[in-house]
């Protein structure tokens, strides 16, 4: 049923330079499923591994960053594709495009700044099927567009001439032209103003609700997972340390981490004072032992120093990795 | 006109660029017409609340003194701060009006030690003459922003957490004893759990060390959490302008509507409010050079007479907005006005 | 991080280093050797002429009965010296016409560059011909290292110029200035670190360009050719035809070393560049 299944994956950065070498445990046991049909949202602040492990699920594992364990297999009901080995050519063959996509932060990853925003569709769509009838496709490509509320007229603008939104608006008709079953979208929304924002995740929305697909939205905002997001997963120091339904996350959050999160989230008409987190998230090249939001934790305990909390399922598709819920016992 | 009851008095400032050669070329204009005090009596928290291209920046550069206003003039201190020409003049100046920048991996050196900074600050501002004083002013200044010497101490930039170095970046500033302090985004690059800390400083400046701070941003939730006032630009122009418990939590301005609407809430009490489909505005530069209200593209309530003149600034009760919806409502008065002190 | 740490690394961890380490080491001993060579390097006639490589005379010796060896101490001596000179005068001019330049801008850039791109697009080396006609044999070696000082450093002044431009424009110059240092100090401070490793990459390229230089002119006989020099060393050998006549040990001498030199200081720059480079030294502490 899962569409993507990550298990146990640990992929490390390992550097060495003058004899001193480092490795940097980004993603250290990090397991979970996405599902058909939802917005599955992944939040943690910087350093906690979330761009590795949205990395590496690409299949854009390049040294110094290296999967060491662990599985992500992608199931599409026809055939199940190991992400961790499939070959750069079969990546670009089957299924990047076609299967899965990405809208990046800043979208002139994927836009080519000298060609015309006709033209990237065009080398896309060429380098995978072949363009028959360049007017049909254009016609095609008007609908798609139109479709998603931009103006035809950006096809034939540079990317330089359209405005931030409009280009990552432009990079999500692009991940969505062969109607993918799942769109990574990393921090598309960081760099934008909040009114950009809106319209853009707004887009992102829709097109979700039409096509049925999977989104798996990274971003530190938890307000916007709020807003968008059906399943919430929050990841610190490379592990995850909870994951439920987003109403769930914001009305009943187990771990003290995802507590302080949320707690510490200024709303406008709010007027208590907020407190920060004592200290800040921790060096993955030496991470701390036993669980690794311990030295931050109030309620922290001698186990939490020691032990690694396991995942424990205590509910409607909810999960927390903490001592102080092991066993089922609050 | 007598201006020195305030510290900062921005008098009917405009700034005009052009972009392009002598021939032809683009005129833009980032800040137009923009007026308002900071006061000398009690220290605040002001907020420039706007998004990209809304002018804020431009703002700052202009109450820093690394801009001139093409017209208008700024008053630090009943001086026009284009007086102030020799070095002399402009240290003192920055002595009294201190940055805190956006990025805080670029705002420190990556090849200096951290506290080199602010070991320079102290000497040469003259708050500390031996090395001993320095280190007891550096070690102070550190302390008033949850750090000390010992922990900073011989650490560079990379070693240290971004929500540190805006620690370490406001007790820098602090160090000259300034009387305001202006924050251009200091967090919009930290994590959001470490906000809460750097945000609560500025509070802590205000109301213990009676330091004023110009808080610029675009977030409006950090933005109602510590200010008293806040002023809205959009595409150079103060739209809306006021204490902040009216201004975010009642808009006026169309424009304030849509920007507070647009901001996604932790606890959304209706989800669907924010889901409801928007139009996203055309280029900004086509914004920019509209006539009339910079708004009129995209503004729900728009007449005629918005696309044609530029609206007034409208006072009622102790704001100020700039719209025609209200021409009824309050007295009207010229555009000289200032916000109104709190 | 004191020197000899820094060496250790470099020997124990950089395969080039190591290589430019025994390379220099031996051009060093060369130059050393110098100081107690029995055959001093103007008498001629010393010893046998024209012998192989043998163990009395390691290099064998010359047309002009001399030792080779002895003579080549001498010449390795005065070249590096040469190149020495000229790198370090156009360093210092480089150095300080870029960050003027880039950190003052307004006139004073203006005039620099101009200065700075006239001394570009001199052809020098007709320019050094005529000066080696002009001052025919009078030209020592150190006016040589003189002139080509002055014509070295332009195109790097513009390098350490747009460095500096590009660092004017970063937050932590801004810093500097609202922490009151005034603009010279923050040129040396924030900026010249970041300088720094262009001035070392560039400094290799300059001494071995000098040293190429001299080469150029004493072969065609247009510098002091009484003073011995690599480049000196094989004009005198040309002139006594030592290829024609069989002494090849005459000519392989000076190109062998001249080879070492080139490539020692080659691998030692590259070496120490890297290391120096700032974003080696930030992945070193541990960034």
């Amino acid at each position: 049923m899962a569409i993507l299944s990550v298990r146990d994956l640990r992929a490390y950065y390992r550097t060495e330079a003058y004899g001193i070498s480092r490795t940097v445990h980004a993603v250290d046991g990090v397991s979970f499923d996405l599902f058909p049909n939802e917005i599955y949202g992944v939040a943690g602040e910087s350093s906690c591994g979330k761009s590795t492990l949205i990395k590496v699920i690409s299949g854009n594992i390049k040294p110094p960053l290296k999967a060491y364990s662990g599985s992500v297999v992608y199931d599409n009901g026809l055939q199940k594709v190991d992400m961790l080995t499939i070959s750069p050519e079969e990546m670009r063959r089957n299924i990047r495009w076609k299967e899965i996509s990405y809208v990046m932060q800043g979208s002139m990853s994927v836009l080519n700044p000298v060609r015309k925003i006709i033209k990237t569709f065009e080398d896309i769509v060429d380098s995978h099927q072949g363009i028959q009838n360049k007017k049909a496709f254009r016609e095609q490509v008007e609908a798609h567009i139109n479709r998603l509320g931009l103006p035809t007229d950006v096809l034939d603008a540079y990317p330089h001439q359209l405005s931030g939104g409009m280009r990552q608006r432009v990079a999500i008709a692009l991940a969505t032209m062969f109607q993918p079953r799942l769109i990574i979208a990393d921090e598309p929304t960081t760099a934008l103003d909040v009114v950009v924002q809106r319209g853009v995740l707004q887009m992102l929305k829709e097109i979700q609700v039409e096509s049925k697909n999977t989104v798996l939205l990274v971003t530190h905002d938890m307000a916007v997972h709020a807003n968008v997001a059906d399943r919430v997963m929050i990841m610190y120091a490379g592990r995850i340390v909870e994951e439920a339904p987003t109403k769930t996350i914001f009305k009943a959050p187990c771990h003290p981490y995802t507590k302080h999160l949320i707690g510490s989230l200024p709303m406008i008409g709010v007027r208590l004072i907020k407190t920060s987190l004592p200290g800040s998230p921790p060096n993955l090249s030496n991470p701390p032992s036993g669980c690794r939001f311990h030295p931050r934790c109030p309620m922290a305990m001698e186990r939490c120093r020691m032990e690694i909390p396991e995942m424990v399922d205590i509910g409607e598709q909810h999960r927390v990795a903490c001592h102080l819920v092991n066993g089922g016992t609050r | 006109m007598m201006v020195d009851g305030n510290l900062f008095d921005v008098q009917r400032v405009s700034v005009v660029f052009h972009i392009g050669g002598l021939l032809g070329g683009v005129k833009l204009v980032a800040v137009n017409d923009v007026s308002f005090t900071l006061s000398r009596e009690n220290a605040e928290i002001f907020t420039i609340a706007g998004e990209s291209g809304s002018g804020k920046t431009t703002l700052s550069r202009l109450l820093l003194g690394d801009l001139h206003p093409t017209t208008g003039k700024v008053f630090f201190e009943g001086r026009d701060l284009t007086e102030f020409r020799s070095r002399t003049e402009l240290k003192a100046f920055i002595k009294k009006v201190q940055p805190v920048f956006q990025n805080p991996f670029e705002t420190f050196n990556p090849l200096r030690r951290v506290e080199a900074y602010l070991f320079d600050t102290a000497f040469n501002f003259g708050v500390a003459h031996t090395m001993k004083e320095a280190t007891m002013v550096v070690d102070h200044a550190l302390q008033q922003v949850g750090l000390s010497l010992v922990e900073v101490s011989k650490r560079y930039p990379h070693e240290l957490s971004g929500g540190q170095i805006q620690r370490i970046s406001i007790a820098r500033a602090l160090i000259p004893r300034p009387r305001v302090i202006l924050a251009d985004e200091p967090v919009s690059m930290v994590d959001a759990s470490l906000r809460m800390e750097i945000v609560n400083l500025f509070r802590k400046l205000r109301d213990e060390d009676k330091v004023s701070v110009i808080y610029i941003t675009h977030d409006l939730a950090t933005a109602y959490y510590i200010s008293d006032r806040i002023a809205i630009m959009l595409r150079g122009n103060i739209v809306e302008a006021g204490p902040v418990e009216e201004v975010l939590v009642t808009p006026m301005h169309p424009y304030s509507q849509l920007l507070k609407e647009s901001v996604p809430e932790p606890e959304p009490e209706d989800k669907d409010a924010w889901a409801k489909h928007i139009s996203l505005g055309v280029t900004e530069v086509k914004e920019y050079n509209q006539l009339g209200c910079k708004f009129a593209g995209r503004c729900p309530h728009v007449m005629d007479i918005c696309h044609q003149v530029d609206p007034p600034d409208i006072q009622i009760g102790q704001r100020i907005v700039k719209c025609y919806l209200y021409t009824n409502q309050a007295e009207e008065r010229t555009r000289s006005t200032k916000i109104a002190e709190v | 991080m004191s020197i000899f740490r820094i060496i250790r690394d470099l020997l124990k961890y950089d395969s080039r280093f190591r290589i430019a380490f025994v390379f220099l080491s031996a051009i060093l001993i060369m130059m050393l050797l110098s100081f107690v060579s029995p055959y001093s390097p103007n008498k001629t006639f010393v010893v046998a002429m024209d012998m192989p490589p043998s163990l009395e005379h390691p290099f064998g010796t010359s047309s002009r009965g001399q030792d080779i060896f002895w003579w080549m101490t001498f010449a390795v001596r005065n070249s590096f010296l040469l190149g020495i000179v000229t790198a370090v005068l156009s360093r210092v001019i480089a150095i300080i016409v870029g960050l003027m330049a880039g950190y003052e801008g307004g006139w004073i850039d203006k005039i620099l560059m101009a200065i700075n791109d006239s001394f570009v697009v001199m052809p020098l080396l007709p320019i050094l011909i005529l000066l080696g006609f002009l001052l025919r044999g009078k030209m020592n070696f150190f006016t040589l290292g003189l002139i080509l000082g002055i014509f070295g450093w332009p195109w790097d002044a513009r390098l350490i110029r747009s460095q500096v431009l590009s660092l004017k424009e970063r937050s932590f110059t801004r810093t500097a200035v609202y922490s009151g240092t005034h603009p010279f100090w923050i040129t040396i401070h924030e900026h010249l670190p970041f300088v720094l490793p262009i001035v070392f990459a560039t400094t290799i390229n300059n001494m071995l360009w000098s040293i190429g230089m001299e080469v150029t002119l004493s072969v065609l006989g247009l510098s002091d050719v009484g003073t011995p020099t690599i480049g000196t060393a094989l004009f005198w050998a040309n002139q006594h035809g030592a290829l024609v006549a069989g002494v090849w040990w005459w000519i392989a001498a000076p190109t062998f070393i001249a080879i070492i030199l080139f490539l020692g200081l080659y691998l030692l720059f590259s070496s120490i560049n890297e290391y120096i480079d700032p974003r080696t030294r930030l992945r070193l502490i541990g960034g």
